[in-house]
């Protein structure tokens, strides 16, 4: 890979506290998470509601502060930039795009002003282009004809051509990042798959590194190159997305991948084994492997040394004492 | 059972099917244009059997469940059509007798069951004040009967001491469940049971499901807009668009025989799992206003064969209802292409 990484993540740690007083318990939401996104490449990140993906998002778009790691963009450390000026012109190259369309537009407000605002707020282009520059957006998320959509207010929009609209928001400031988080688990089904073409488009044409925060594996599959699967915090399996989904290596992928509805089996074919034990948020976790409790394969070691994250196969690693041990030193 | 125990609105009469609807209408809103979220839906459920309701938000799949269970609320009303179940109109029955018809002979489990539970309330107290409303049975006797109800949908039968708050959201989706089997009910309507969940949380769920049903017998009206759960899942899909039935088969035939193009569409925007990947188009467009739906076939205006270049055909379709035609046995179809090759 010849091109620099645009954003990296190294050790990415965040702690929520729960409640209150002195020794207060604490949500393991992220814990030592490190990847990086590449231009023109959609990279999937995975997991069940709590297991921290959307807080990974979060802290991508600094919206929260980490408790430890870093963030790099090209290089420089950005995790702790406060000064208004740094923190515009990241979020100029790095933007968000939320789940749910209805609430992430202003319903007082038309298209065309929530596209003019991040266009002038960061100086784009001139005054005199806003306009133009704004129906240039439309066009580019496939919402023509521009001027009528301009116009209109966010009630006047379907639920896709409002996600459509928040895309063309995130695009406005020509970014190099866009984090996506679940952007089409609010949409009708008949129009989800336009969005994720939407997003393969944008990463050919314009070489935006995306990250594809998502629970649904086969949409995964559609769109993406690489995929990380998260557990409790923590991430368990990592690699390009054909190797992964072919030979999941990591228990939890395994379960993940058995569980999604398949049409061509009937119930009676594909029977998963029922959870014991509670899932995801992790809540001051002791040592050990945090999927050990629903794990099948489960041996002495995972209750007392917390795996690390291995390359078991090139370009492809997991956090498991069985399939993915550690070599031997 | 006892004397003490009421007797069900509707009982036993047999060679008819369970629930059938007939050219339902269900509208929202008074004056020239109310909205008619169901417009003359036909189906029919039998005994024992998965029906799977699927199309897309607005499309009218949760006001038929509430039609059915009699829970619409103005500005919701019935405007035409009727309810029968096992035989007997439900529709315009008095307050006692569908006191007595909701969850003897029906019950629901709704997609926020999250918020179906009363947070201030113990679990087993709400059982007891489910089962107490048709019979008379003293505390004790619920309770217990609560705890067994939990232990058979998977969960240990001292949480009926345990608040909701205390419970995750798919103990809390369970919970719902086992209180929907309380009266052990005929027909069971979910209603998008599974959607607030995690796919695996959703699995372990729907095959308990399957496992009640072999063990209780009862029937279910699968109400989702993830065509992809009903194929696996239901016995039997009817594919509902704007406020109409479109498509009904058995789902193995649906699955790879879809007949009408919207439903070839839906099959369409699901991305495979395993196997070749090949680019998806879904279905352009969106849904229609139902204040004001398209004339002709409702779906003519996302239809990839409905073009002007075919004169007469396009005519019909943009002018003409198209009806249910039975293709083949069991399946049905609302399409004037399907018209054209049946005749």
């Amino acid at each position: 890979m010849t091109a620099a990484a645009p954003l990296e993540v190294r050790s990415l740690t965040k702690r929520f506290p729960l409640g209150s007083g002195i020794r207060r318990p604490q949500v393991h939401a992220v814990d030592d998470v490190s990847f990086e996104l590449r231009p023109g490449t959609i990279t999937a990140l995975v997991g069940e509601s709590g297991s921290g993906k959307s807080t990974v998002a979060r802290l991508l778009a600094h919206l929260y502060e980490p408790t430890a790691g870093k963030v790099l963009f090209e290089g420089n450390d950005v995790t702790h930039v406060r000064k208004r000026r740094d923190v515009l012109r990241y979020r100029s190259q790095v933007q968000i795009i939320f789940q749910d369309p209805f609430g992430s537009l202003n319903p007082v407000k038309t298209v065309r002003h929530h596209l003019e605002r991040p266009v002038r707020i960061h100086h784009i282009v001139p005054s005199h282009e806003v306009e133009q520059r704004v129906h240039e957006l439309l066009r580019r998320v496939g919402l023509v004809p521009p001027e009528d959509i301009a116009a209109k207010y966010p009630h006047e929009l379907s639920g896709g051509q409002r996600q459509r609209v928040a895309i063309a928001r995130a695009l406005a400031v020509e970014p190099k990042v866009v984090l996506a988080d679940e952007p089409i688990s609010m949409l009708d089904v008949s129009i989800r798959i336009g969005v994720l073409n939407l997003m393969s488009r944008l990463k050919e044409e314009h070489g935006i590194a995306f990250l594809y925060v998502t629970h649904d594996l086969a949409s995964a599959r559609y769109v993406a190159d690489d995929i990380l699967v998260m557990y409790a915090g923590q991430i368990v399996e990592h690699g390009p997305i054909e190797g992964v989904l072919s030979n999941p290596l990591h228990p939890y992928t395994r379960l993940l991948l058995a569980a999604v509805p398949d049409p061509t089996t009937k119930t009676e074919g594909q029977q998963i084994a029922l959870a014991r034990g509670q899932s995801s948020a992790a809540v001051d976790p002791a040592a050990g492997c945090r999927f050990r409790e629903r794990c099948p394969l489960a041996i002495d070691i995972c209750s007392s040394v917390t795996p690390e994250l291995v390359e078991a196969q090139p370009h492809h690693s997991a956090r498991c004492h069985v399939t993915a041990p550690a070599p031997a030193t | 059972m006892t004397s003490l125990v009421e007797q069900p609105l509707v009982t036993r009469a047999r060679n008819t099917d369970l629930l059938e609807v007939r050219q339902l209408v269900v509208e929202y809103g008074f004056g020239v244009r109310p909205a008619r979220a169901v417009d003359g839906v036909d189906f029919a459920i039998r005994e024992g059997e998965v029906l799977g309701l699927a199309g897309e938000s607005g499309c009218g799949k949760t006001t038929i469940a509430n039609a059915v269970m009699q829970i619409l609320r103005p500005p919701g009303r019935i405007a035409g059509g009727s309810i029968l179940f096992e035989g007997e109109d439900i529709v315009g029955k008095s307050t006692e007798e569908l006191r007595r018809y909701r969850w003897r002979n029906v019950s629901m489990v709704l997609q926020s069951a999250m918020n179906a539970l009363n947070p201030v309330m113990r679990v087993g107290d709400q059982f007891v004040d489910t089962v107490q409303a048709h019979e008379k049975i003293d505390r004790r006797r619920a309770i217990a009967r609560a705890g067994e109800l939990l232990e058979l949908v998977g969960i240990d039968a001292r949480r009926v001491s345990s608040y909701p708050h205390q419970l995750s959201g798919g103990m809390r989706q369970r919970v719902v469940i086992a209180m929907a089997l309380a009266l052990e009910p005929e027909l069971i309507i979910l209603d998008e049971p599974t959607t607030a969940l995690d796919v695996v949380v959703q699995r372990e769920i729907l095959q308990q499901v399957d496992a009640l049903k072999r063990d209780f017998g009862f029937a279910v009206l699968f109400i989702t807009h993830d065509l992809s759960l009903l194929l696996e899942f239901a016995d039997r899909i009817a594919i509902m668009y704007a406020g109409e039935v479109v498509e009904t088969a058995p789902a193995e035939r649906l699955g790879v025989n879809p007949q009408h193009p919207y439903t070839q569409g839906l099959l369409k925007s699901f991305p495979p799992l395993r196997g070749p990947l090949v680019p998806l188009t879904g279905i352009p467009g969106s849904p229609p206003d139902l204040r004001d739906p398209p004339t002709g076939c409702r779906f003519h205006p996302r239809c990839p064969h409905c073009l002007p270049e075919q004169a007469e055909l396009y005519r019909r379709q943009t002018t003409e209802r198209p009806r249910l035609r039975v293709v083949e046995e069991g399946h049905e179809v609302a399409c004037h292409l399907v018209a054209e090759a049946g005749e």
